[in-house]
């Protein structure tokens, strides 16, 4: 499969203090690659680095073209929607309006009602709530929404940054479920940030263990399942 | 009852006017955290370009539309070459820049147009206009019917076009709107132009009660300010009701507490940010700020 987006030997820096150092890995057209790692091993700054959110050197490239360096708001342009550690909703907006904001940078907006009814039938609860602030919603309802805002950009590479995190199990599989539908069924590739490595694995066809800013392991998914230092220290068996 | 009743109408024309600065304060200060204290003083200037056009034979409303139209591009302009190179700057910083703006455009207005006083014409007719026993003048009439159009219009803006609903985003969140594809730089400076049309309209409806000179803001802003800090300079419809406010206070206070008069009304408005500071720093409709640190 050829790679959709692939960084090759990306360092990024804030300010002073370099977090990654030459770090390299690649999501395939229409695959689900996931970033595992202890907290501050660097995995959000490499999302980051994607989006042109840090400063960073070495190559990355989104659909065979450089997008490092460019301004943040171009990448998302390309078809790269983050739905970023924090969530990134706007708390003071209506959930429509995070929706529309979502849909904002795209170029064709004529089938817009189309996407409304595709991500409130993906998340029933947003349309009955679509009229409230989005800071009135749940810890699981805002980061329901903040995947719906990047879908409504129609994106070719969703980049997810630990969806999991502070949420009840039963949420979780809920939002495990719908990025596995929407990676099934609209071929979009998709980038997992996140901690909770037996989730992310049973759900990533690639992964890449992050420790201290440097690839620590890299490979299929199922070989990092069974590999042991990783049993031992992130899946807990 | 009839004297209440006009003191009341001409105190909403003024509220109007520091309606219309107080909003354009609170839009920037929502954008970029910064006070901008030339906020007056580029109404003023504005003010001046019209009074230059209506001289030189410009039908007034011809003169209305294009010292709007080059107040925004001017207010854009500053934006972008101005306070855009202190962006990262502490916040202090840019107030600093923006009290050298008031500086800039105070002399430069006296260098260009003398500090003689001159009186500058309302749009709107002479004769008094009755209604029962009362009787309005035409132009605080005027003037609150200008407000209001453009308080609804910039609302409609805001409320339902996608361009505006940007505009709110980058001022809340400028990290999350650039991941959506925002331009927030240039939706800063779009800020910056929207705040000085609208203090452009606000000194063209003041200057012809006031007349017009390089410091005849200095006043208004305080008002302004006062209205802000009222209702909070965290909400914009907050700003807009306190400039109202304000404006009646004002007017009533003048009229009926003989010891304030004409001369104290200065003092009360300042009187009205302390009380607001002391006793609901965020102001009637605003929310309070958590900042972690
Ligand atoms: N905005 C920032 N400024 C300075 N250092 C940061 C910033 N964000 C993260 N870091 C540091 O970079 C390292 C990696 O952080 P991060 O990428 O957030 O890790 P992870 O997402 O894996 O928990 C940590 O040591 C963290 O302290
Ligand atoms: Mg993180």
């Amino acid at each position: 499969m050829a790679a959709l987006l692939e960084a090759r030997q990306v360092e990024a820096r804030y300010g002073w203090t370099k977090v990654l150092h030459g770090v390299t890995f690649a999501v395939a057209e229409g695959g689900i690659t996931t970033v595992l790692g202890a907290n501050g091993a660097g995995k959000t700054t490499a999302l980051r680095a994607v989006c042109g959110m840090v400063e960073t050197s070495g190559e990355i490239c989104f659909d065979g073209r450089r997008i490092d360096g460019r301004a943040t708001e171009d990448i998302a342009r390309l078809g790269i929607a983050h739905a970023p550690e924090g969530r990134g909703t706007f708390v003071g907006l209506t959930v429509e309006e995070n929706l529309w904001l979502g849909a904002y940078a795209r170029r064709d907006r004529t089938r817009l009602a189309d996407d409304f009814e595709r991500v409130y039938h993906y998340f029933p609860m947003l349309r009955e709530r679509r009229r409230q602030r989005a800071g009135t919603l749940s810890g699981g309802e805002q980061q329901m929404l903040a995947v719906a805002r990047a879908l409504m950009l129609r994106p070719r590479l969703l980049l997810l940054d630990e969806p999991s995190l502070g949420l009840a199990p039963l949420v979780v599989r809920e939002i495990f479920r719908i990025v596995r539908a929407i990676n099934r069924d609209e071929r979009v590739s998709v980038l997992l940030v996140e901690q909770n490595a037996s989730l992310a694995l049973d759900l990533a066809d690639q992964a890449y263990l992050l420790e201290t800013g440097r690839v620590a392991i890299a490979g299929p998914a199922a070989d990092l399942r069974r590999d042991d230092a990783i049993r031992r220290s992130y899946l807990g068996y | 009852m009839d004297v209440f009743l006009q003191q009341v109408v001409s105190g909403l024309a003024t509220g109007g006017i520091y309606a219309s600065l107080a909003l354009s304060l609170v839009m920037i200060y929502q954008a970029t955290d910064v006070v901008n204290f030339a906020q007056g003083e580029m109404a003023m200037f504005s003010t001046y370009l019209a009074w230059s056009m209506l001289n030189r034979g410009a039908p007034y409303w011809v003169a209305f539309v294009l010292t709007v139209t080059i107040a925004f591009v001017g207010g854009l302009a500053i934006e972008r070459l101005i306070i855009r190179p202190v962006e990262q700057a502490p916040v202090l910083a840019i107030v600093i820049v923006t009290l050298g703006l008031l500086v800039i455009f105070n002399s430069v207005a006296g260098w260009l147009y003398s500090y003689i006083i001159q009186p500058f014409p309302s749009p709107f007719p002479r004769a008094p206009i009755r209604i029962g026993r009362v009787v309005f003048g035409p132009h605080d009439l005027g003037v609150i019917g200008v407000t209001l159009v453009m308080l609804v219009l910039l609302w409609l803006f805001f409320r339902f076009t996608s361009l505006g609903l940007a505009l709110r985003a980058a001022a809340q969140n400028p990290a999350g709107s650039r991941l959506v594809g925002i331009r927030v730089g240039w939706m800063l400076a779009l800020g910056w132009g929207l705040a000085a049309l609208i203090g452009a309209v606000a000194g063209m409806m003041v200057a012809p009660i006031i007349f017009l000179e390089p410091n005849m803001m200095s006043g208004i802003l305080i008002y302004a300010f006062a209205s802000a800090t009222l209702g909070g300079f965290t909400s914009p419809g907050g700003a807009v009701l306190g400039g109202f406010l304000v404006g009646v206070i004002e007017n009533l206070a003048g009229t009926y507490v003989r010891f304030i008069g004409t001369d104290l009304k200065l003092t009360l408005a300042l009187l009205v940010i302390i009380v607001v500071l002391l006793v609901k720093p965020s102001g009637l409709f605003g929310q309070a700020v958590v900042r972690r640190v």
